[in-house]
């Protein structure tokens, strides 16, 4: 059978991923965790934090979540259910990071948990620090003026 | 042993499989064969420090309760025929090295089992091996980890994905004794249509299955009711029915009423979130140990044509944008009484 027609055979008899009930919970998860974001920053503004520095805290609040979390095997079944919910946000990127990292503990602290902790992170990292030195660059010399 | 047409095999000496047992994880015990399993294991980690190891656990566990129930003692094997999905075979290495058994190390991805028994009953028939012994397995987190994503990665899965079990078989052959014929078998050859969705390994391999069955059919002259049962190892629900498909468009077969599936036999889809299934070497090797040969015993089927389904691919592969290459190996299980 050509590789074409059979294509076509299989992506008639596979399953579709459930695509409305995956954005609603998306959605949903996304929105709980912006809440908590919100309500830390609530929170951490009335002990006299500045905006700029409650909103660095709530990073790391996420962050710190998350990876706890992931370090108690919780979150996976979370995000199983939350999809694209809990991965955008900046839970995604911590989870990302910390799985590979309690992954490979076994290999050692060197090539092991260090070498491999952004192996799924890292694409994120490089892209976006070029990004954001492109736009850093035009803004610069071109808007900023 | 002789050629029958143009790919089968005959073993003439009908090589007898003594004893088979298997060893499996904490879902495949929650599963609807929880029963026939020789061994479960109540956690995924086998007592081990490492995902690797707790394979080659496994390993350990699958060959200690076949010689077990062989009567027969490590010493007696005269060769291993043994693999996993693991790179450079470790899990099988690793568990059969304290065992002192002649060991040759295979790799046919998740159709492993299959070709150890064709290599065993091939290794018997010949006259020089007494007692062989057929191995295979995978682990769910140690084949998640060398293929796919870490452990505890939010991720989801697509619905064609299929789950790679935890367990591991083993099946000893000799040229006699009480048990289940190995009569005739096939190495298959490698078939590509073009798939390279690694989470769609059933559509990969679907191909190489239905040309492996209709080959076997065609040189032993046979007919698909002529078997009880022809079984793929791990197709999952979406493979078999690609199997069932292209049977009939390509082949003029049908082979629905006779096809089973390890894959959809070794979890509850709908309870155990296992999607289109299990899959691995540990699959089909545990299924076939555990539940197939001893309703053979029982003369409960007689004729199986067992067909181990392998995707050929690595991680390497699919990130270099090559399609997946698949593979089925057969071999013909006859129980006492079950004719030639």
């Amino acid at each position: 059978m050509e590789p074409e027609k059979y294509a076509k055979k299989v992506k008639a008899s596979a399953p579709a991923s459930p695509l409305l009930k995956n954005c609603v919970k998306a959605f949903f998860f996304g929105g709980l965790i912006c809440l908590i974001g919100e309500a830390l920053f609530t929170a951490f503004t009335e002990f006299n934090i500045s905006d700029r520095n409650a909103a660095a805290w709530v990073c790391i609040s996420l962050i710190m979540i998350t990876a706890l979390l992931t370090g108690i095997g919780v979150f996976d079944k979370i995000a199983k259910h939350a999809g694209a919910g809990t991965m955008v946000p900046i839970t995604g990127f911590a989870n990302s990071v910390a799985a590979p990292a309690i992954e490979y503990q076994t290999e050692g602290r060197v090539l092991g948990t260090a070498v491999k902790m952004f192996t799924i992170a890292g694409p994120v990292i490089v892209y976006g620090c070029s990004a954001a030195s492109l736009y850093g660059f035009v803004f610069y010399f071109f808007i900023q003026r | 042993m002789k050629r029958r047409g143009r790919y089968v095999v005959a073993f003439d000496s009908l090589p007898v499989i003594i004893s088979a047992a298997s060893s499996v994880g904490k879902a495949e015990g929650e599963g609807p064969l929880s029963q026939c399993f020789d061994c479960v294991n109540s956690n995924d980690g086998i007592g081990s420090s490492t995902w690797e190891r707790a394979e080659a656990s496994l390993v350990k566990q699958a060959v200690a309760a076949s010689v077990k129930k062989a009567a027969v003692k490590m010493p007696d094997i005269d060769v291993a025929f043994a693999g996993d999905l693991l790179n450079q075979c470790t899990a099988s290495t690793f568990g059969l090295r304290d065992t002192d058994i002649p060991l040759a190390g295979l790799f046919g991805a998740c159709s492993t089992f299959a070709l150890a028994l064709f290599m065993c009953a091939a290794a018997v028939d010949t006259g020089a091996v007494r007692l062989a012994l057929a191995e295979a397995s995978s682990h769910f987190c140690s084949a998640e980890k060398q293929f796919r994503f870490p452990l505890e990665y939010g991720g989801q899965r697509t619905p064609t994905a299929q789950r790679t079990v935890t367990g591991a078989g083993a099946a000893l052959v000799a040229p006699e004794g009480e048990g289940v014929y190995i009569t005739h078998g096939m190495i298959g050859r490698i078939t590509d249509y073009g798939v390279k969705d690694i989470a769609n390994m059933g559509a990969a391999m679907a191909p190489a299955a239905a040309r492996t069955i209709a080959d076997f059919l065609k040189d032993t002259h046979s007919q698909p009711g002529d078997y009880d049962m022809i079984l793929t190892g791990d197709l999952g629900s979406v493979g078999s029915d690609l199997l069932l498909e292209i049977m009939q468009e390509e082949y003029g077969v049908d082979i629905n009423n006779v096809h089973a599936d390890c894959g959809k036999m070794i979890f509850d889809s709908q309870v155990q979130d296992a999607h289109a299934g299990g899959s691995g070497c540990g699959c089909s090797a545990s299924v076939v140990c555990s539940h197939i040969i001893p309703q053979m015993k029982e003369n409960k089927l007689k004729r199986v044509l067992f067909a181990g389904t392998g995707a050929l691919m690595s991680p390497l592969s699919a990130l270099q944008g090559d399609s997946i290459p698949a593979v089925t190996h057969a071999v013909l299980l006859v129980a006492k009484g079950g004719g030639s």
